[in-house]
């Protein structure tokens, strides 16, 4: 192997073990000294979901709907698209045809986002 | 190690040290409470944190919101039976090794509540109290006082042997009966291998009491 090689990159190599070992080291001594000393001591309570001490009462592992979040995602689009077609029904007449037809496009594109949330349910609140 | 010894080469400039030492020295320093206060004891709890007393200088200003972050419940007020059950559970919950300390007259017997039907007389009946600081509430003084206390208990506690703290001993539980609710009374009303101290006294040996220093 060229010398220069490991003249260039030799401390890097070097730094990159000593951060290795750095953040293994802790992790095997702690293992070692659970295994040497200190005993594992799992139970059902000390094992059970935190409540402030309190007993959970149901499921705690349950699903957030994200139907705001979809609703939300749909608001900022089509908020934004507000704001391009103010300006674009101000300077209207005086448009060339590929800007009109640019823009055209452009509202098609979220009008069929806008079908397809629509078929998809979404837009209806649970 | 002869301390003689340790002292003697400590004065040559030579430091010596076991690994028990180093485990204690490094648990006692930096022990984090459980953020838990349930009366007045607790105002005097957070004011020992604040600039003033500054409970920071013995490693300990990391108060933690979880029990799995915590080392040591400073039990902080009066304990109603109503909540001794999540007093204990959150004990529970916390990981070895952990310590209790009873703050102030009501978590140690139930204080001036102790006749009050509602009130646990004594948190040490289900968790095991390692220091208790009497008062009502105790100056910040005493809190601190108990937690050097609790920092010279650690720091003599042996690795191995067979007088090894409960969180070493694979055999000891880590964790207590949590009482229920009765009709009448927490179920069970105490935890019998921790609290066994209480005994009934008979009436004659009451009167007895009251012949020989009844009259003031």
């Amino acid at each position: 192997m060229d010398l220069r090689f490991i003249d260039t990159y030799g401390s890097i190599a070097i730094l990159m073990i000593a951060a290795l070992g750095f953040a293994v080291a802790p992790l095997a001594m702690a293992r070692v000294w659970a295994k040497k000393f200190s005993p594992h001591k799992p139970g059902p309570v000390k094992n059970a979901t935190y409540e402030c001490g309190l007993e959970s009462k149901e499921e705690t592992f349950l699903r957030f709907r994200p139907e705001y979040y979809l609703y939300a995602i749909i608001f900022l689009i089509f908020d934004v698209e507000a704001i391009f077609l103010l300006p674009f029904a101000v300077v209207f007449t005086g448009l060339t045809v590929g800007a009109s037809i640019a823009m055209l496009i452009f509202v098609l594109l979220l009008v069929e986002g806008l079908v397809w949330t629509w078929r998809k349910g979404i837009l209806t609140w649970v | 190690m002869d301390p003689d010894l340790k002292i003697e080469l400590r004065r040559q400039g030579i430091f010596t040290t076991t690994l028990e030492e180093l485990y204690n020295w490094g648990r006692k320093s930096s022990v984090w409470p459980l953020t838990f206060g349930l009366a007045c004891c607790a105002i005097e709890m957070i004011a020992t944190t604040m600039a003033r007393y500054d409970l920071a200088r013995f490693g300990a200003e990391v108060f933690r919101p979880s029990p799995r972050q915590a080392d040591l419940m400073i039990v902080a007020g009066t304990v109603t039976k109503k909540m001794a059950p999540q007093v204990v559970r959150l004990y529970n919950q916390m990981p070895e090794p952990k310590y209790v300390i009873a703050m102030g007259a009501c978590a140690i017997s139930g204080g001036p509540f102790k006749q009050g039907y509602n009130v646990l007389k004594g948190i040490d009946r289900y968790i095991p109290v390692d220091v208790h600081i009497p008062g009502c509430p105790p100056r910040p003084e005493a809190l601190m006082d108990a937690f050097i206390t609790l920092q010279k208990k650690i720091d003599a506690q042996p690795l191995t042997g067979a007088d090894r703290p409960r969180h070493l001993n694979a055999d000891e539980p880590s964790e207590f009966v949590v009482p229920q609710y009765g009709a009448h009374d927490l179920v069970p009303a105490k935890n019998p291998k921790l609290w066994n101290i209480i005994t009934k006294p008979t009436s004659k040996e009451c009167m007895a009491g009251v012949d020989e220093s009844g009259k003031d």
